[in-house]
């Protein structure tokens, strides 16, 4: 088992030469950052901001929406909370995180010193900062920041200020961003595997990240192509959404939701992978079935291209079309659930310990299950023509986003965190963090199934007062998940400046994959000798791959 | 311990017994037609499904949280992986979503077919109301807009602190329903004057969204007289929230009544497109037509906000030499700007206008009459 370890204090770093395995300091060390492990951190401060800007536009709206009336914000501006809302948290924190827990980790586990490209990957992470900007900047530019919700129909969108074109923009680099880094983790993944570690050896983690890749080479083009024609629409003439110049307002929606569905994949299937880490590990016992679990990811991510139209069940489809996407979207629930029933079997008989990134994920297991449930409601064309447009649909995307990948990103980074910064974050303060999450999540998202049931749409400012109590009462859990919220920063930046003490290099007892043979904190410099076969067999052998 | 349990149950028991004053409505609306009930009972069939595959799951997860743990001395099993028992738990889930999907699909069938139907009216949706057209039968003709009959007083408190106390039917209440007879199968075209609307009524089980340029149908019956409150169900702009849809159903009888009732007004109200107004008239006509359709985004004062321009000593509005430009610009539109062309007769519009032009800081003096509003639609 050999790694060489790089310390950065070089001696003659004093004469300022540019040597060529010397790496900069101060600000230069993260503008020009070409390893992986800086890129991962870059990119996961970039999510958290993300995610508090995000969250304080959620509590806007909750905070509008906690009486019946209009108190605080005209409705045009809260139609830009509610759209920046959406974008920030999809494009600005949940794909970013992931994307940094990817650079992070994947080249630890695959046993590679690095990314493939390690420039292109500086970049993917630097178009993402002017791209944040443009949307911030939007609210500030005549007509306000877009107002047409994230999905950005056409021909409302066709209408809007200058503030949709900078929104366009912003999506068109960030689109970019997400492309550059999928070529990244697949050739890496593809071609930079350690000697012995097969495809059907390596970390699930990683299964799900190389599938979430080509997902997103596939869809980002069609997204960036259906903003594009916003756009020319807007400013060029064109009709595509203009019935009176020959288009057709509902072909928007296709094009959209062809990538929107597999969007909502590629959000969740790094959320798996994690969970397929951390189970395992807690369990002391191998992940029940790793042949079924990557046939089943792999199942959901074809299937994820054939189910779009059931985001457009009351447009008018002809009934064939209904049928088909009704029984499509109820064939993804097979995969999926298989995928549930082999994290309770890896749990079932094993020796469970429930340290913070556990509770993550089983927290993940039950509510993404719950979201399942009220995915499958959805999925029924009759029904959801009663629960197309309402509150139901919030609780359900908000179960599988927020307690599904939110979770499954907060697991991850208590799981890792001892690796990438060498010291133990305080234990009670994660215990504290999830159960309190656990609750105002519930408290705020539970009841907005009973409002959409009832008959509250989406995407109102104001409401009729039969909604009153199930409205203050998910107002009153935002504000307190979103406080929560901060005992999560301030537990990672203590463990940051030193923690409880320093971490051990396998923290976990039951975790085998590679990671876990580095040092704690991992060096700079990682697997610049690749691990030995035998290392690679023995840790295959104890995870029971085959 | 046990005084907190007691006080615990007390708050408990306190809330519930609040919880009568208040409307926590768990369900689906009471539906009123056949469709109605059979989609509340296939998501209750639903839900039946959700709770045992939940009880099997989270049973399993929780004996293992709570058996199979290290600090019981619980040692870890050995096995990972069982193809028999992967081929039962990938089986089961699709034997379950057969009995799920046949009667999903029989309903959906039966939602689609609207041959037969007794009447049609065409819905379109507007920016920010509703039209409504009776295309046959004894109502045929009759023709009119639905608009929030709610008065701004009492939601807007962003402005004004102090809004006045909501009435019972807040922001589901408009000045004209939408009427139909009992028992009678009515065919819902639906299309829109600028963006995608939907067109939702929750007790009657009907939702289809209503699209520029395109038509789409649906139907739906009523089996007891009654209003039925619904709304707008696509973001389509500012006023997505203030734009409900009621439906009263009446006896074969009453509707009938209703439908003289209004033809008669309809005619009465009728504005002679040939005649000549005269500037108090046409001001007072004007100021009316303003505040019911301009004011709320160029306000009252015609000062506008945001994104809205203001009228008062605009160059559009306030100079002369433009006059045929805003008329123009009324009746087309631009971008959020509705073409008022399609709902607005030319009377209104000319009224509008020329209420614009003379009213604030504008005095151009142009009086516009209707046969000019006509002649420019050309």
């Amino acid at each position: 088992m050999t790694t060489t370890t790089h310390t950065p204090d070089h001696a003659h770093d004093d004469h300022g030469h540019d040597h060529a395995h010397d790496h900069p300091t101060g600000i230069m060390r993260w503008v020009t950052a070409t390893n992986h492990k800086d890129i991962g951190t870059l990119y996961l401060w970039f999510a958290f901001v993300m995610f508090i800007s995000g969250g304080v536009m959620a509590l806007c709206i909750r905070l509008e929406l906690f009486k019946p009336g209009l108190q605080f914000f005209r409705p045009e501006l809260f139609n830009q909370f509610t759209t920046l809302h959406g974008l920030i948290m999809v494009f600005g924190a949940i794909m970013p995180a992931f994307t940094g827990l990817a650079n992070w980790q994947i080249p630890l586990m695959v046993g590679a010193p690095d990314m493939a490209f390690a420039r292109m990957n500086n970049w993917s992470f630097w178009l993402l900062p002017p791209a944040a900007l443009l949307l911030m900047i939007s609210f500030v530019v005549p007509g306000g920041a877009a107002a047409a919700g994230w999905t950005l129909y056409a021909p409302l969108s066709t209408q809007m200020g200058m503030g949709m074109d900078l929104t366009i923009f912003a999506i068109h680099i960030m689109g970019i961003s997400s492309i550059m880094g999928s070529i990244n983790i697949i050739t890496t993944i593809l071609n930079m595997r350690a000697p012995g570690m097969t495809l059907m050896r390596m970390p699930m983690f990683c299964w799900t990240t190389l599938i979430t890749a080509y997902l997103l080479i596939a869809v980002m083009p069609v997204l960036a192509g259906a903003v594009t024609m916003v756009l020319t629409d807007r400013h060029f003439g064109t009709s595509f959404f203009n019935a009176a110049g020959g288009g057709d307002p509902i072909l928007y929606q296709h094009v959209f939701w062809f990538f929107g569905h597999p969007e909502v994949y590629i959000m969740a299937l790094p959320s798996f992978g994690v969970v397929s880490q951390i189970i395992p590990t807690f369990s002391r016992k191998p992940l029940f079935g790793y042949h079924s679990m990557v046939y089943a990811t792999s199942s959901i991510a074809i299937l994820s291209f054939m189910v779009w139209a059931h985001h457009m069940f009351v447009t008018g489809l002809p009934a064939t079309a209904q049928l088909f996407f009704m029984y499509a979207t109820m064939i993804i629930a097979v995969p999926t659930g298989v995928k549930v029933f082999n994290w309770i079997a890896t749990m079932w008989k094993g020796s469970l310990s429930f340290e913070t990134p556990m509770l993550f994920a089983i927290g993940f297991v039950s509510l993404f299950t719950l979201g399942g449930f009220s995915g499958v409601v959805l999925s029924i064309t009759p029904v959801d023509v009663q629960l197309h447009g309402t509150y139901y649909v919030v609780a359900h995307f908000h179960y599988v986003l927020v307690a599904g990948a939110l979770f499954s990103l907060f697991g991850a980074t208590y799981y890792w965190l001892p690796k990438w910064c060498g010291n133990m974050y305080d234990e009670k303060m994660g215990k504290f963090h999830f159960w309190w999450s656990m609750i105002w999540f519930n408290v705020t998202f539970g009841p907005m199934h009973f409002l959409g049931l009832a008959g509250m749409p989406r995407r109102i400012p104001d409401y009729a007062t039969q909604f009153t109590e199930f409205n203050q009462i998910a107002s009153i859990g935002a504000f307190m998940f979103g406080l929560g919220q901060l005992i999560f920063l301030y537990n990672v930046i203590r463990t940051i400046r030193g923690g409880v003490g320093p971490a051990p290099q396998r923290p976990w007892e039951g975790a085998h994959t590679l990671e876990w043979e580095l040092p704690s904190p991992a060096p700079f410099h990682t697997w610049e000798e690749p691990p030995t076969r035998e290392l690679v067999e023995r840790l295959s052998a104890e995870q029971k791959l085959h | 311990m046990k005084n907190r349990a007691t006080r615990l149950f007390a708050a408990l028991s306190m809330t519930a017994s609040l919880s009568c004053l208040a409307d926590y409505q768990l369900n689906l609306q009471e539906p009123v037609n056949d469709i109605g009930r059979r989609i509340y009972d296939l998501h209750t069939f639903l839900l039946w499904i959700c709770l045992a595959i939940f009880i099997v799951v989270f049973g399993a997860m929780f004996y293992a949280i709570a058996v199979h743990r290290k600090d019981k001395g619980h040692k870890a099993a050995n096995f990972h992986e069982s193809v028999t028992v992967e081929v039962v738990w990938t089986i089961i889930p699709i034997l379950i979503l057969v009995v799920m999907a046949y009667p999903a699909t029989k309903l959906i069938l039966q939602q689609k077919d609207t041959r037969g139907a007794d009447m049609t009216i065409k819905v379109t949706g507007y920016q920010w109301k509703w039209g409504y057209e009776y295309m046959d039968g004894e109502g045929q003709g009759v023709k009119f807009l639905s608009r929030l009959a709610t008065p701004q007083k009492q939601y807007d408190g962003v402005d004004n602190p102090t809004p006045d106390a909501k009435d019972e039917h807040y922001l589901l209440e408009v000045d004209h329903p939408l009427v139909v007879p009992v028992g009678k199968k009515v065919r819902v075209l639906t299309t829109a004057g600028d963006v995608i609307h939907s067109f939702w009524v929750p007790a009657l089980a009907v939702k289809l969204d209503a699209i520029p340029g395109f038509i789409r149908d649906t139907w739906f019956e009523v089996d007891k007289p009654g209003i039925y409150r619904g709304q707008c169900t696509e973001l389509c702009g500012k006023d997505h929230g203030f734009m409900p849809i009621v439906v009263e159903a009446k006896s074969e009888d009453d509707y009938k009544a209703w439908v003289e009732k209004t033809k008669k007004e309809m005619t009465a109200n009728a504005d002679d497109p040939n005649k000549v107004w005269t500037m108090p008239d046409m001001l007072a006509r004007g100021k009316q037509v303003y505040e019911a359709n301009c004011a709320v985004c160029h306000k009252p004062d015609g000062k506008g906000q945001g994104a809205f321009p203001a009228l008062d000593g605009s160059k559009i509005a306030g100079d002369p030499a433009h006059k045929a430009d805003h008329i123009h610009l009324v009746l087309n539109g631009k971008n959020a700007m509705p073409a008022w062309g399609k709902t607005l007769s030319d009377t209104e519009i000319a009224a509008a206008i020329t209420y614009e032009r003379n009213s604030w800081g504008n005095k151009t003096g142009d009086l516009v009459q209707p046969a000019d509003v006509k002649a420019a639609r050309q």
